[in-house]
């Protein structure tokens, strides 16, 4: 049924979908890795850094108060998109990675020692993978994997009889960045608790998609990447529950993050603050705020299920491709279509597709255990945003058209 | 941007879809792997040498199009060579690869030149030069894991 969203209204607002890529009108589908920024958000970065430029939480002058208002009001949009339960509870940082990383360090190293275990899942990317296994390594803990199915789901009994009294963290992506699987996170979490161990959800490739609301979900942490979210590369957001982020000693030390500083002794800040040593990336910050005001003005209520639409759309219309396998068969999925063809490396229908002026992502997508569970070296990914349309779907199926062709 | 022609000559999608040499060597002298870390692409070359001719080359592995079709080519091109003559045939296929303003050493590269039009998709180059790569490991027998990062 169609939905009645107005995507071209939307496409219209982003700069760069308006251009030739290769003499071809730009297909971008590798939103998966970044999304394209609307003029709200450069528009946003632009008037900060024209107007208003200064060091935030500093000075006493003009401009360090705009600045810092400013920065400290994306904060409470941030706050407002994931329901959390107050602005201290959002902690700026470079992306999901570093979100993840800070998680694994500074709650990680004091409450998991040898012989407990961290569990994630087999459709990880690598940044819910390595800091893990480092943590582990350090510790003498166990990093523990749940399996997955051929559609790419979750084998939730296998998860259940993985918790024990030793598991000390769950560590679970909310949407496969490698199949598009939306995992079943309300039941991971309660499972969890009921053992008494914190959930952290990566939540890169969701929060594009699906409204969140850690408070309803009940997770302990919640991490995301603002360049997927239609804003400025090396800003994101880790959410933790305020109990838990108190208790945690900061990652960096240095200035914004302290209270007072001696020899004899140092006072560590009140939260966000804690975590956030050095000079924020402010203009970042400020832009990201612009982009949650964008994806709210065009509302998930509105795009999610013309995403679904267009997802719908997607699959058929490559499912009716001879020799061409969707990777990720999941009813329950959001944005993603990764595919194989028989006897064509995901690197050619790259290469291909990319003289048609269509932006596809091609490799392991830095989820490398996925694609040995499926026993294929790497498969070719389009990725959608609200901004793609049904042309866009003909004309990768053109595309793929074409590289057959070549290849026959 | 060449046409995509260039790139996919037939030449090169038959080495793709027939490669040659694309074997194992009972008892190598000399074998090496390679990995590039970007697509996961993965080959192992095979030498067999005796003094310092190479009697016998062959490779395994996954790859693209473009990967398989190069080093299918290079066996045939370095087999039955000297040492030196497939160092000199290394280089002359590097410079092309990488330098589109060089001219290419055509006598040299025979077959290989197919491959020129590479050095117009960056994103691709790894991929033609990873078997290149890892037979430089194996004739020098360095014996470690070649990656193209
Ligand atoms: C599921 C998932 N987690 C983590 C990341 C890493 O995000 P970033 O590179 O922005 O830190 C990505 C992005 O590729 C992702 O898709």
């Amino acid at each position: 049924m169609p939905t009645g969203f107005d995507a071209e209204k939307v496409r219209a607002d982003f700069p760069v979908l308006q251009q030739f890529v290769n003499g071809k009108p730009l297909v971008y589908l590798d939103n998966g890795a970044t999304s394209q920024k609307p003029q709200a958000v450069i528009d946003e970065i632009v008037r900060y850094y024209t107007t208003e430029n200064a060091n935030v939480h500093r000075g006493v002058h003009t401009l360090s108060q705009q600045a810092t208002d400013d920065y400290e009001g994306a904060r409470a949009k941030l706050r407002r998109l994931l329901n959390a339960a107050d602005d201290q509870e959002i902690i700026y940082t470079r992306g999901t990675t570093e979100g993840i990383n800070l998680v694994a360090h500074s709650y990680g190293r004091p409450n998991i020692g040898p012989g407990d275990e961290i569990i994630i899942s087999n459709m990880e990317h690598h940044s819910n993978i390595v800091p893990w296994q480092m943590l582990c390594e350090e510790k003498g803990a166990v990093l523990r994997v749940i399996p997955i199915d051929d559609t790419g789901e979750l084998l939730m009994d296998e998860y259940e009889a993985m918790l024990n009294p030793r598991t000390k963290l769950v560590s679970i992506t909310h949407v496969s960045n490698a199949l598009g699987t939306i995992q079943p996170v309300e039941q991971i979490i309660e499972m969890a608790h009921a053992h008494g161990a914190p959930v952290l959800l990566d939540g890169a490739q969701a929060v594009p998609h699906l409204p969140v609301d850690v408070r309803q979900l009940d997770c302990d942490f919640y991490v995301f990447s603002g360049h997927k979210l239609f804003g400025p590369t090396g800003t994101g957001v880790l959410y933790g529950k305020a109990e838990l982020l108190d208790a945690m000693p900061p990652m960096y030390g240095g200035g914004e993050m302290i209270k007072s500083v001696t020899f004899e002794k140092t006072i560590y800040n009140d939260l966000p603050y804690k975590f956030e040593a050095g000079t924020p990336n402010i203009a970042g910050a400020i832009g990201l705020g612009a982009a949650v005001d964008y994806v709210q003005s065009v509302g998930y209520q509105a795009f999610g299920p013309y995403e679904d639409e267009l997802l719908e759309y997607g699959t058929k219309a490559l499912s009716s491709i001879g020799g061409l396998r969707i990777i990720g068969t999941s009813p329950r999925k959001t944005g993603i279509l990764s595919f194989v063809i028989d006897n064509i490396h995901p690197h050619d229908i790259g290469t291909i597709l990319d003289a048609e002026g269509i932006a596809v992502r091609t490799g392991h997508h830095c989820a490398q255990p996925v694609m040995q569970r499926f026993q294929i070296p790497a498969t070719a990914r389009a990725s959608l945003a609200m901004y793609n349309t049904k042309a866009d779907i003909d004309a990768l199926v053109r595309g793929i058209d074409r590289v057959i062709e070549v290849f026959s | 941007m060449p046409g995509l022609s260039d790139l996919y000559q037939e030449i090169l999608l038959e080495h793709n879809s027939k490669p040659r040499n694309f074997r194992r060597v009972e008892n190598p002298s000399r074998t090496a792997e390679g990995y590039n870390p970007l697509c996961g692409d993965q080959i192992t070359v095979y030498l067999k040498m005796s003094g310092d001719i190479i009697d016998d080359v062959a490779f395994q592995g996954v790859g693209c199009a473009i990967s398989r079709a190069s080093a299918s080519m290079m066996t045939q091109s370095i087999k039955g060579k000297k040492l030196s003559e497939a160092n000199q045939i290394f280089d002359a296929f590097h410079l092309m690869v990488t330098d589109p303003i060089s001219e290419p050493d055509y006598d040299t590269l025979g077959d290989l030149e197919t491959l020129s039009g590479i050095n117009e998709y960056p994103t691709r180059i790894k991929c033609a030069i990873l078997a290149w790569h890892t037979l430089r490991s194996a004739l020098n027998d360095q014996g470690k894991k070649v990656t193209t990062e």
